[in-house]
Protein backbone atom coordinates (compact mmCIF):
# COMPACT_ATOMS: atom_id res chain seq x y z
CA UNK A 1 0.00 0.00 0.00
CA UNK A 2 3.29 2.05 -0.36
CA UNK A 3 3.36 4.64 2.18
CA UNK A 4 0.07 5.14 3.34
CA UNK A 5 -1.43 3.02 6.13
CA UNK A 6 -3.94 -0.27 5.78
CA UNK A 7 -7.04 1.71 5.09
CA UNK A 8 -10.06 0.23 7.78
CA UNK A 9 -13.46 1.30 8.22
CA UNK A 10 -15.35 0.39 11.39
CA UNK A 11 -18.81 1.63 11.50
CA UNK A 12 -20.87 1.41 15.20
CA UNK A 13 -22.94 3.83 17.47
CA UNK A 14 -20.84 5.40 19.61
CA UNK A 15 -23.68 5.50 22.59
CA UNK A 16 -25.94 1.94 23.86
CA UNK A 17 -27.67 1.33 26.63
CA UNK A 18 -26.84 -1.52 29.42
CA UNK A 19 -27.82 -4.57 27.94
CA UNK A 20 -28.59 -3.45 24.04
CA UNK A 21 -27.19 -5.39 20.81
CA UNK A 22 -24.70 -3.19 19.73
CA UNK A 23 -24.23 -4.15 15.75
CA UNK A 24 -20.87 -3.49 14.16
CA UNK A 25 -19.73 -3.62 10.43
CA UNK A 26 -15.96 -3.42 9.51
CA UNK A 27 -13.82 -3.13 6.24
CA UNK A 28 -9.95 -3.44 5.62
CA UNK A 29 -8.03 -2.97 2.56
CA UNK A 30 -6.16 -6.17 2.34
CA UNK A 31 -5.59 -8.24 -1.55
CA UNK A 32 -6.08 -11.68 0.18
CA UNK A 33 -3.64 -13.32 -1.79
CA UNK A 34 -4.17 -16.86 -1.99
CA UNK A 35 -0.48 -18.03 -3.06
CA UNK A 36 -2.56 -20.36 -5.89
CA UNK A 37 -3.29 -19.27 -9.39
CA UNK A 38 -5.44 -20.52 -12.23
CA UNK A 39 -2.03 -21.66 -13.93
CA UNK A 40 -0.98 -23.56 -11.05
CA UNK A 41 2.11 -21.54 -10.73
CA UNK A 42 2.36 -19.48 -7.49
CA UNK A 43 3.68 -16.02 -8.39
CA UNK A 44 3.14 -14.31 -4.83
CA UNK A 45 3.24 -16.12 -1.49
CA UNK A 46 0.16 -16.71 0.54
CA UNK A 47 -0.64 -13.52 1.85
CA UNK A 48 -4.37 -13.81 3.70
CA UNK A 49 -5.74 -11.81 7.24
CA UNK A 50 -5.51 -14.70 9.30
CA UNK A 51 -7.51 -13.29 12.30
CA UNK A 52 -9.71 -10.36 13.16
CA UNK A 53 -9.98 -10.13 16.91
CA UNK A 54 -12.06 -7.60 18.45
CA UNK A 55 -12.16 -7.24 22.31
CA UNK A 56 -14.64 -5.09 24.73
CA UNK A 57 -13.46 -3.51 28.46
CA UNK A 58 -10.87 -6.04 27.72
CA UNK A 59 -12.49 -9.05 27.12
CA UNK A 60 -12.73 -10.97 23.64
CA UNK A 61 -15.95 -10.31 21.86
CA UNK A 62 -15.83 -11.84 18.83
CA UNK A 63 -12.92 -13.59 16.74
CA UNK A 64 -12.76 -14.59 13.04
CA UNK A 65 -10.20 -16.81 11.63
CA UNK A 66 -10.42 -15.80 7.85
CA UNK A 67 -9.56 -18.44 4.91
CA UNK A 68 -8.00 -18.16 1.52
CA UNK A 69 -11.02 -18.19 -0.21
CA UNK A 70 -12.07 -15.04 1.48
CA UNK A 71 -12.51 -11.82 -1.32
CA UNK A 72 -10.01 -9.19 -0.82
CA UNK A 73 -10.98 -6.27 1.38
CA UNK A 74 -13.14 -8.63 3.38
CA UNK A 75 -16.22 -7.12 5.23
CA UNK A 76 -17.29 -8.51 8.91
CA UNK A 77 -20.67 -8.23 10.13
CA UNK A 78 -21.15 -8.85 14.08
CA UNK A 79 -22.90 -7.50 17.44
CA UNK A 80 -22.02 -7.97 21.25
CA UNK A 81 -24.28 -7.18 24.25
CA UNK A 82 -23.36 -3.47 25.61
CA UNK A 83 -22.27 -3.83 29.64
CA UNK A 84 -20.31 -0.99 30.56
CA UNK A 85 -18.55 1.71 29.25
CA UNK A 86 -15.55 1.47 27.58
CA UNK A 87 -13.47 0.68 24.71
CA UNK A 88 -13.69 -1.64 21.69
CA UNK A 89 -10.97 -2.66 19.98
CA UNK A 90 -10.11 -4.20 16.52
CA UNK A 91 -7.22 -6.11 15.90
CA UNK A 92 -6.17 -7.74 12.27
CA UNK A 93 -3.43 -10.14 11.99
CA UNK A 94 -2.00 -10.79 8.23
CA UNK A 95 0.12 -13.86 7.17
CA UNK A 96 3.13 -11.26 7.22
CA UNK A 97 2.40 -10.62 10.99
CA UNK A 98 1.60 -7.25 9.85
CA UNK A 99 -1.22 -5.83 12.82
CA UNK A 100 -3.65 -3.29 11.54
CA UNK A 101 -5.48 -1.59 15.05
CA UNK A 102 -8.68 0.05 15.36
CA UNK A 103 -10.16 1.33 18.70
CA UNK A 104 -13.88 3.14 18.91
CA UNK A 105 -15.09 3.87 22.93
CA UNK A 106 -18.86 2.96 23.71
CA UNK A 107 -20.36 5.24 26.11
CA UNK A 108 -23.07 3.23 28.33
CA UNK A 109 -26.07 4.42 29.57
CA UNK A 110 -27.42 2.47 33.00
CA UNK B 1 -56.42 -39.00 -29.91
CA UNK B 2 -57.26 -35.13 -29.70
CA UNK B 3 -54.85 -34.03 -27.80
CA UNK B 4 -52.29 -36.25 -29.62
CA UNK B 5 -53.23 -33.78 -33.16
CA UNK B 6 -53.58 -30.61 -31.21
CA UNK B 7 -50.04 -31.56 -29.98
CA UNK B 8 -49.16 -32.09 -33.53
CA UNK B 9 -50.94 -29.56 -35.00
CA UNK B 10 -49.54 -27.56 -32.65
CA UNK B 11 -45.79 -28.35 -33.66
CA UNK B 12 -46.81 -28.06 -37.33
CA UNK B 13 -47.36 -24.22 -36.15
CA UNK B 14 -44.13 -23.85 -34.46
CA UNK B 15 -42.24 -25.29 -37.55
CA UNK B 16 -43.81 -22.47 -39.24
CA UNK B 17 -43.40 -19.97 -36.96
CA UNK B 18 -39.13 -21.07 -36.64
CA UNK B 19 -39.36 -20.68 -39.83
CA UNK B 20 -41.12 -16.75 -39.92
CA UNK B 21 -38.51 -16.29 -37.21
CA UNK B 22 -35.56 -17.40 -39.18
CA UNK B 23 -36.72 -15.60 -41.91
CA UNK B 24 -37.33 -12.02 -39.86
CA UNK B 25 -34.18 -12.51 -38.27
CA UNK B 26 -32.02 -12.77 -41.55
CA UNK B 27 -33.82 -9.39 -42.69
CA UNK B 28 -32.85 -7.82 -39.76
CA UNK B 29 -29.46 -9.15 -39.93
CA UNK B 30 -29.34 -7.77 -43.55
CA UNK B 31 -31.01 -3.98 -42.39
CA UNK B 32 -28.18 -4.30 -39.44
CA UNK B 33 -25.91 -5.11 -42.45
CA UNK B 34 -26.70 -2.04 -44.57
CA UNK B 35 -27.30 -0.06 -41.83
CA UNK B 36 -23.65 -0.41 -40.66
CA UNK B 37 -21.60 0.03 -43.83
CA UNK B 38 -23.16 3.84 -43.28
CA UNK B 39 -24.09 4.57 -39.81
CA UNK B 40 -21.39 5.71 -37.17
CA UNK B 41 -23.49 7.41 -34.64
CA UNK B 42 -24.97 5.60 -32.04
CA UNK B 43 -29.13 5.02 -33.11
CA UNK B 44 -30.14 5.05 -29.01
CA UNK B 45 -29.50 7.61 -27.22
CA UNK B 46 -31.26 6.63 -24.05
CA UNK B 47 -27.76 5.45 -22.45
CA UNK B 48 -27.89 3.37 -19.08
CA UNK B 49 -25.68 3.17 -16.30
CA UNK B 50 -23.94 -0.74 -16.02
CA UNK B 51 -25.67 -0.01 -12.32
CA UNK B 52 -29.43 -0.86 -13.34
CA UNK B 53 -27.56 -4.34 -14.43
CA UNK B 54 -26.44 -5.21 -11.00
CA UNK B 55 -28.15 -7.36 -8.63
CA UNK B 56 -30.16 -5.44 -5.92
CA UNK B 57 -27.77 -7.03 -3.61
CA UNK B 58 -24.63 -5.30 -5.24
CA UNK B 59 -26.91 -2.23 -5.86
CA UNK B 60 -27.33 -1.88 -2.41
CA UNK B 61 -23.46 -2.62 -2.17
CA UNK B 62 -22.54 -0.02 -3.90
CA UNK B 63 -24.50 2.64 -2.47
CA UNK B 64 -23.45 1.93 1.28
CA UNK B 65 -20.31 3.79 1.84
CA UNK B 66 -19.61 1.66 4.52
CA UNK B 67 -19.61 -1.44 2.30
CA UNK B 68 -18.71 -0.49 -0.96
CA UNK B 69 -14.95 -1.61 -1.32
CA UNK B 70 -14.30 1.28 -3.40
CA UNK B 71 -14.74 3.81 -0.56
CA UNK B 72 -11.52 2.31 1.11
CA UNK B 73 -9.34 4.08 -2.11
CA UNK B 74 -11.33 7.07 -1.62
CA UNK B 75 -10.23 7.33 1.48
CA UNK B 76 -6.73 6.60 1.06
CA UNK B 77 -6.72 9.65 -1.62
CA UNK B 78 -8.23 11.98 0.90
CA UNK B 79 -4.74 11.11 3.03
CA UNK B 80 -2.59 11.60 -0.11
CA UNK B 81 -3.93 14.81 -0.91
CA UNK B 82 -3.87 16.31 2.36
CA UNK B 83 -1.11 18.74 3.19
CA UNK B 84 0.85 16.34 5.29
CA UNK B 85 3.25 14.73 2.63
CA UNK B 86 6.15 12.47 4.42
CA UNK B 87 8.29 13.53 1.53
CA UNK B 88 8.73 16.93 2.17
CA UNK B 89 7.48 17.21 -1.18
CA UNK B 90 4.61 20.40 -1.65
CA UNK B 91 1.39 18.79 -0.95
CA UNK B 92 -1.76 18.82 -3.66
CA UNK B 93 -3.47 21.06 -0.74
CA UNK B 94 -0.66 23.61 -0.81
CA UNK B 95 -1.69 24.96 -4.42
CA UNK B 96 -5.65 23.39 -4.71
CA UNK B 97 -6.71 23.97 -0.61
CA UNK B 98 -9.89 22.44 0.45
CA UNK B 99 -10.31 19.66 -2.71
CA UNK B 100 -14.37 19.54 -1.64
CA UNK B 101 -14.79 23.16 -3.14
CA UNK B 102 -11.79 23.80 -5.62
CA UNK B 103 -12.05 20.06 -6.89
CA UNK B 104 -15.89 19.60 -6.72
CA UNK B 105 -16.51 18.89 -10.42
CA UNK B 106 -13.06 18.81 -11.86
CA UNK B 107 -13.37 15.42 -12.78
CA UNK B 108 -16.70 15.81 -15.26
CA UNK B 109 -14.78 17.77 -17.54
CA UNK B 110 -11.63 15.64 -17.67
CA UNK B 111 -10.49 14.54 -20.19
CA UNK B 112 -9.34 18.10 -21.89
CA UNK B 113 -7.23 19.28 -24.04
CA UNK B 114 -3.94 20.56 -22.14
CA UNK B 115 -3.71 24.29 -23.64
CA UNK B 116 0.74 23.55 -22.90
CA UNK B 117 1.38 20.85 -24.54
CA UNK B 118 -1.69 20.85 -26.80
CA UNK B 119 -2.01 16.65 -25.56
CA UNK B 120 -5.24 15.10 -24.59
CA UNK B 121 -4.86 14.30 -20.69
CA UNK B 122 -7.25 12.41 -18.53
CA UNK B 123 -7.23 13.00 -14.64
CA UNK B 124 -4.69 10.39 -13.87
CA UNK B 125 -2.13 12.57 -16.66
CA UNK B 126 -3.27 15.66 -14.83
CA UNK B 127 -2.38 13.87 -11.16
CA UNK B 128 0.99 12.86 -12.95
CA UNK B 129 1.87 16.93 -14.52
CA UNK B 130 1.35 18.30 -11.41
CA UNK B 131 3.58 15.43 -9.44
CA UNK B 132 5.86 16.13 -12.29
CA UNK B 133 6.21 20.07 -12.38
CA UNK B 134 4.48 20.99 -9.04
CA UNK B 135 5.42 18.97 -6.52
CA UNK B 136 8.63 17.59 -8.52
CA UNK B 137 7.80 13.44 -7.73
CA UNK B 138 7.84 10.96 -9.79
CA UNK B 139 5.22 10.06 -11.75
CA UNK B 140 2.56 7.55 -10.56
CA UNK B 141 2.10 4.44 -11.89
CA UNK B 142 -1.11 3.59 -13.85
CA UNK B 143 -2.86 0.84 -11.81
CA UNK B 144 -0.65 1.76 -8.66
CA UNK B 145 -2.69 2.01 -5.25
CA UNK B 146 -2.12 5.68 -4.65
CA UNK B 147 -3.08 7.01 -8.42
CA UNK B 148 -6.01 5.22 -7.73
CA UNK B 149 -6.80 6.54 -4.48
CA UNK B 150 -6.21 10.32 -5.75
CA UNK B 151 -8.47 9.71 -8.75
CA UNK B 152 -10.90 7.56 -6.78
CA UNK B 153 -10.78 10.80 -4.30
CA UNK B 154 -11.27 13.43 -6.86
CA UNK B 155 -14.03 11.77 -8.54
CA UNK B 156 -15.86 10.85 -5.63
CA UNK B 157 -16.06 14.18 -5.30
CA UNK B 158 -17.89 15.13 -8.22
CA UNK B 159 -20.55 11.92 -7.59
CA UNK B 160 -24.31 13.21 -8.22
CA UNK B 161 -23.00 16.02 -11.01
CA UNK B 162 -23.73 15.28 -14.47
CA UNK B 163 -20.57 14.43 -17.23
CA UNK B 164 -19.67 17.64 -19.01
CA UNK B 165 -16.57 17.29 -21.36
CA UNK B 166 -15.62 19.30 -24.61
CA UNK B 167 -15.63 18.18 -28.09
CA UNK B 168 -15.47 21.14 -28.88
CA UNK B 169 -12.34 23.17 -30.51
CA UNK B 170 -8.78 21.31 -29.85
CA UNK B 171 -10.96 18.62 -28.42
CA UNK B 172 -12.67 18.03 -31.60
CA UNK B 173 -9.70 16.14 -33.29
CA UNK B 174 -9.30 13.54 -30.15
CA UNK B 175 -13.04 12.99 -30.15
CA UNK B 176 -13.26 12.15 -33.76
CA UNK B 177 -10.13 9.59 -33.36
CA UNK B 178 -12.18 8.18 -30.45
CA UNK B 179 -15.00 7.53 -32.20
CA UNK B 180 -13.35 5.75 -35.18
CA UNK B 181 -12.04 3.56 -32.39
CA UNK B 182 -15.55 2.95 -31.51
CA UNK B 183 -16.82 1.66 -34.29
CA UNK B 184 -13.58 0.09 -36.25
CA UNK B 185 -13.82 -3.35 -35.73
CA UNK B 186 -10.73 -5.31 -34.99
CA UNK B 187 -9.37 -8.69 -33.14
CA UNK B 188 -9.76 -12.20 -33.68
CA UNK B 189 -13.22 -11.61 -33.44
CA UNK B 190 -13.56 -8.79 -35.49
CA UNK B 191 -16.07 -7.17 -33.48
CA UNK B 192 -15.75 -3.13 -32.65
CA UNK B 193 -17.20 -1.45 -29.71
CA UNK B 194 -20.74 -0.46 -31.08
CA UNK B 195 -21.62 -4.06 -32.12
CA UNK B 196 -21.99 -5.05 -28.58
CA UNK B 197 -22.39 -1.41 -26.17
CA UNK B 198 -24.26 0.11 -29.10
CA UNK B 199 -26.87 -2.91 -30.47
CA UNK B 200 -26.95 -5.45 -28.19
CA UNK B 201 -27.18 -3.43 -24.88
CA UNK B 202 -29.18 -5.88 -22.32
CA UNK B 203 -28.55 -8.39 -23.70
CA UNK B 204 -26.44 -12.00 -21.84
CA UNK B 205 -22.66 -11.78 -22.99
CA UNK B 206 -21.80 -15.33 -21.31
CA UNK B 207 -23.03 -14.52 -17.04
CA UNK B 208 -23.55 -10.49 -17.84
CA UNK B 209 -25.10 -8.09 -19.35
CA UNK B 210 -24.95 -6.24 -21.97
CA UNK B 211 -23.66 -2.11 -20.56
CA UNK B 212 -24.37 0.57 -22.80
CA UNK B 213 -20.87 1.48 -22.18
CA UNK B 214 -21.15 4.60 -19.66
CA UNK B 215 -17.94 5.61 -17.64
CA UNK B 216 -19.30 7.30 -15.09
CA UNK B 217 -18.82 4.35 -12.55
CA UNK B 218 -14.77 4.30 -13.14
CA UNK B 219 -12.41 4.12 -11.71
CA UNK B 220 -14.61 1.12 -10.40
CA UNK B 221 -14.43 -1.97 -7.51
CA UNK B 222 -14.64 -5.00 -10.10
CA UNK B 223 -15.45 -7.87 -8.25
CA UNK B 224 -13.65 -10.08 -10.99
CA UNK B 225 -10.55 -7.88 -10.10
CA UNK B 226 -11.02 -7.73 -6.04
CA UNK B 227 -9.81 -4.41 -6.48
CA UNK B 228 -10.41 -1.14 -7.84
CA UNK B 229 -9.28 -0.40 -11.57
CA UNK B 230 -9.61 2.81 -13.83
CA UNK B 231 -11.36 2.76 -17.00
CA UNK B 232 -8.86 1.86 -19.13
CA UNK B 233 -8.38 -0.82 -17.24
CA UNK B 234 -11.97 -1.87 -17.78
CA UNK B 235 -11.23 -0.70 -22.04
CA UNK B 236 -8.39 -3.90 -21.91
CA UNK B 237 -10.44 -6.19 -20.44
CA UNK B 238 -12.80 -5.48 -23.40
CA UNK B 239 -10.15 -5.61 -26.22
CA UNK B 240 -8.64 -9.03 -24.65
CA UNK B 241 -12.56 -10.33 -25.25
CA UNK B 242 -12.45 -9.51 -28.50
CA UNK B 243 -8.77 -10.90 -28.72
CA UNK B 244 -7.17 -7.65 -30.43
CA UNK B 245 -4.19 -6.18 -29.98
CA UNK B 246 -4.08 -4.45 -26.61
CA UNK B 247 -3.34 -0.33 -26.08
CA UNK B 248 -0.97 0.76 -23.56
CA UNK B 249 -2.83 2.01 -19.92
CA UNK B 250 -2.49 6.10 -20.84
CA UNK B 251 -2.24 5.40 -24.36
CA UNK B 252 -3.25 8.27 -26.87
CA UNK B 253 -5.75 5.80 -27.95
CA UNK B 254 -7.43 5.03 -24.79
CA UNK B 255 -7.62 8.34 -24.14
CA UNK B 256 -9.38 9.09 -27.06
CA UNK B 257 -11.53 6.48 -26.92
CA UNK B 258 -11.96 7.59 -22.78
CA UNK B 259 -13.22 10.87 -24.34
CA UNK B 260 -15.75 9.72 -26.86
CA UNK B 261 -17.18 7.48 -24.53
CA UNK B 262 -17.62 10.66 -21.42
CA UNK B 263 -18.76 12.56 -24.49
CA UNK B 264 -21.16 10.26 -25.43
CA UNK B 265 -22.55 10.05 -21.88
CA UNK B 266 -22.47 13.49 -21.21
CA UNK B 267 -25.08 14.56 -18.65
CA UNK B 268 -25.32 11.34 -16.79
CA UNK B 269 -24.88 11.22 -13.36
CA UNK B 270 -21.52 10.40 -11.95
CA UNK B 271 -21.51 7.46 -9.40
CA UNK B 272 -17.84 6.78 -8.86
CA UNK B 273 -16.43 4.55 -7.10
CA UNK B 274 -19.07 1.63 -8.22
CA UNK B 275 -19.28 -2.00 -8.04
CA UNK B 276 -18.83 -3.93 -11.04
CA UNK B 277 -19.02 -7.55 -11.51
Amino acid sequence: MGSVPRTHRVIMPEQARAGEIVRVRCLIQHPMITGHSATGANTQPRNIIRTLTVSYDSRQVFRADLMPGIAANPYTAFAFRATVTGYVEFVWIDDQGERTVATRRLTVAP
Amino acid sequence: MPVDRISVRGGLMACGLRAAVVAIALLAMMAVAIAGATAAEPTDSRLTSATAFLSPELRAEQSDDLRNRGMLWVEQGEKLFAPNTPSGAAACASCHGDAKTSMRSVATRLPSVSSTTGQLVNLEGRINTCRQTRQNLPPLAYESDQLLALTAYLTHLSKGQPLAVSTEGPARVFFERGQTLWTERQGQLNLACTHCHDRNVGRKLRGDTISSAVPTGYPAYRLEWQTLGSLHRRLRACQLGVRAELFDLGSPEYLALELYLKARANGERMEAPALRR
